[in-house]
């Protein structure tokens, strides 16, 4: 089959069969009526691949007038790269399903929670809570999210008051749903408070202002910082440590990371951070998708140091290859 | 059913939108710029909800003149006014709305944002302090980098800023690459995680 897409209509040439010119002012009401029609199921699939065909070749023509690019040859590593990172994750997102559980190892930060949410208990103070400026579309946000499904959760079993302020509405409403279900899940339904989960401002230092006058009046016993932190970073964090919280944080920018190593008792680092709900939840699915990341890490290591001594001997074929 | 649709729609748009990352057919790219164009109508609606919130938030903590509630009314007092300049009297040049923000929420703003200043020296009061070997490398590297940075350490050493910048270049950019690299993987890999619906505790619905 051969597609040749004019302006005026697209030609088709099946292998054991006449050659189609297709109108589009014509053939398109045609060929959706052809479908809807009686007619025996290699007539009906005939059509549909015309019809997909049609669509795909005019969308060409009336959408560019200048040459379609299917696939930019630049991005080529990229594609190799992702096209592996996906077999890896799922090969051992299997994995983690056939064995049932798999051991990573400890992280200090996340093995803290359990001491951060009874520390709050002991004292009677509330637990604050802050994903900081990302939005719902933000990977950091979702982790951020994850994270707080199972936090909130221990802290429902022991009734423990949780404070949340947002900076962005949808990410509100989306903490609310998290936290709610958390708190059914572990048999306290009736321990949510709708009201301690809200939204502040879109203004980043307003924001600021609201959580650290929060952290004064309040005076919680734990501080969690987990999403998307800019500047704020460390004005939240030295707050924080100055009312006496433990604080645990956790970003994905490097350079806001450096404050909270600073600032708070303990700091995901990296993927540290991404993996935390696997970690608190012990699903063998997530764990085996960080096993898969471990794993990538490992190849992208031996691909550096390659890399580094075929550079050194003058041979520049990998960084060129993977610089694509 | 309403676990499902959220779980289907969420990997049909994650997979359209690796798909049209690497694929440039211009039907792509349109559906792409749709998206973007559907993000902004849906952040609009998402803006009335958050107002909602904050306005059901400050009225409840005035009706029941919960602790120091003065502060929700000044809030309220804020976001009507504001409301009120906008829809009233414009948000053009030389504007009430405009003098407000450029007088009042930028001076604010800038008022945190400079507390800055006074956290950064704190913080690094603490970081630097030599109590084990890894602090005082830490110490060492950033007395280099301070003095490297500033007309002082040319005058001391010539060698300084030539270290701070090794500093910087070398080790300090492997660190952060490593750092990367893992927030790289973990997004990627998180990224799956909600696109093929193992990871959902975003939806509430656990």
């Amino acid at each position: 089959m051969e597609c040749i897409p004019p302006v005026a209509g697209c030609s088709i040439h099946w292998m054991h069969s006449k050659t189609f010119f297709l109108d589009k002012q014509v053939l398109f009401p045609t060929l959706v009526s052809n479908l809807s029609r009686r007619m025996n199921l290699k007539g009906k699939i005939r059509s549909l691949i015309s019809l997909l065909v049609f669509f795909v070749s005019f969308s060409s023509t009336a959408l560019a007038a200048e040459e379609v690019r299917w696939f930019d040859p630049q991005k080529t590593g990229l594609l190799i790269g992702i096209f592996i990172t996906i077999v890896l994750v799922f090969g051992f997102i299997l994995y983690g399903k056939k064995k049932g559980s798999l051991k990573i190892r400890s992280i200090p930060g996340l093995e803290a929670m359990d001491e951060a949410v009874g520390r709050a208990t002991e004292m009677g103070k509330p637990i604050l809570f802050s994903s900081g400026l990302g939005k719902m579309e933000r990977v950091a946000t979702m982790a951020s999210m994850n994270i707080l499904g199972s936090v909130a959760e221990k802290i429902a079993e022991y009734n423990t008051p949780l404070i949340i302020p947002n900076y962005d509405p949808m990410v509100t409403t989306v903490a609310q749903e998290v936290v709610k279900e958390s708190f059914s899940k572990a048999g306290h339904p009736e321990s949510f408070k709708q009201e301690n989960i809200y939204f502040v401002t879109q203004s980043q230092f307003g924001y600021v202002a609201a959580v650290d006058g929060i952290m004064l009046r309040e005076k919680p016993a734990t501080n969690l910082f987990l999403g998307t932190f800019e500047a704020e970073s460390l004005i939240l964090a030295e707050t924080g440590n100055s009312i006496g919280a433990l604080q645990i944080a956790g970003t994905d920018s490097t350079i806001q990371l450096s404050f909270f190593i600073v600032a708070c008792d303990y700091t995901l680092i990296g993927e540290e951070f991404f993996a935390a709900s696997g970690y608190l939840t012990k699903d063998p699915l997530v764990l085996g998708s960080i096993k898969g990341q471990d794993f990538l890490k490992l190849i992208i290591g031996i691909l550096i140091i390659a890399g580094g001594i075929f550079s050194t001997l003058g041979y520049n074929f990998l960084i060129n290859f993977l610089g694509k | 059913m309403r676990r499902q649709i959220p779980i289907v729609v969420c990997f049909v748009f994650g997979i359209f939108m690796l798909a049209q990352f690497f694929v440039s057919h211009p039907l792509l790219t349109r559906g792409y710029q749709n998206v973007l164009d559907w993000m902004q109508i849906i952040f609009v609606f998402a803006l009335l909800v958050g107002a909602l919130s904050f306005l059901i938030l400050h009225l409840d903590k005035i009706s029941k003149q919960q602790k120091e509630w003065g502060y929700n009314l000044v809030a309220l007092a804020g976001l009507a006014a504001m409301v009120f300049l906008g829809f009233f009297k414009g948000i053009q040049k030389d504007s009430p709305f405009l003098w407000v923000f450029d007088n009042l929420q930028v001076p604010m703003q800038s008022t945190m944002f400079s507390l800055l200043a006074f956290f950064v020296a704190s913080a690094a009061y603490r970081g630097f302090r030599a109590r084990n070997f890894q602090s005082v490398v830490l110490l060492v590297a950033g007395v280099l980098i301070i003095l490297g940075r500033v007309p002082l350490g040319e005058m001391l050493h010539s060698k300084i800023p030539e270290s701070a910048t090794w500093i910087l270049n070398v080790p300090s950019m492997a660190a952060r690459r490593g750092i990367l690299i893992g927030i790289g993987l973990g997004s990627i890999a998180t990224s799956l995680r909600i696109i093929v619906g193992i990871e959902r505790t975003y939806l509430g619905k656990g």
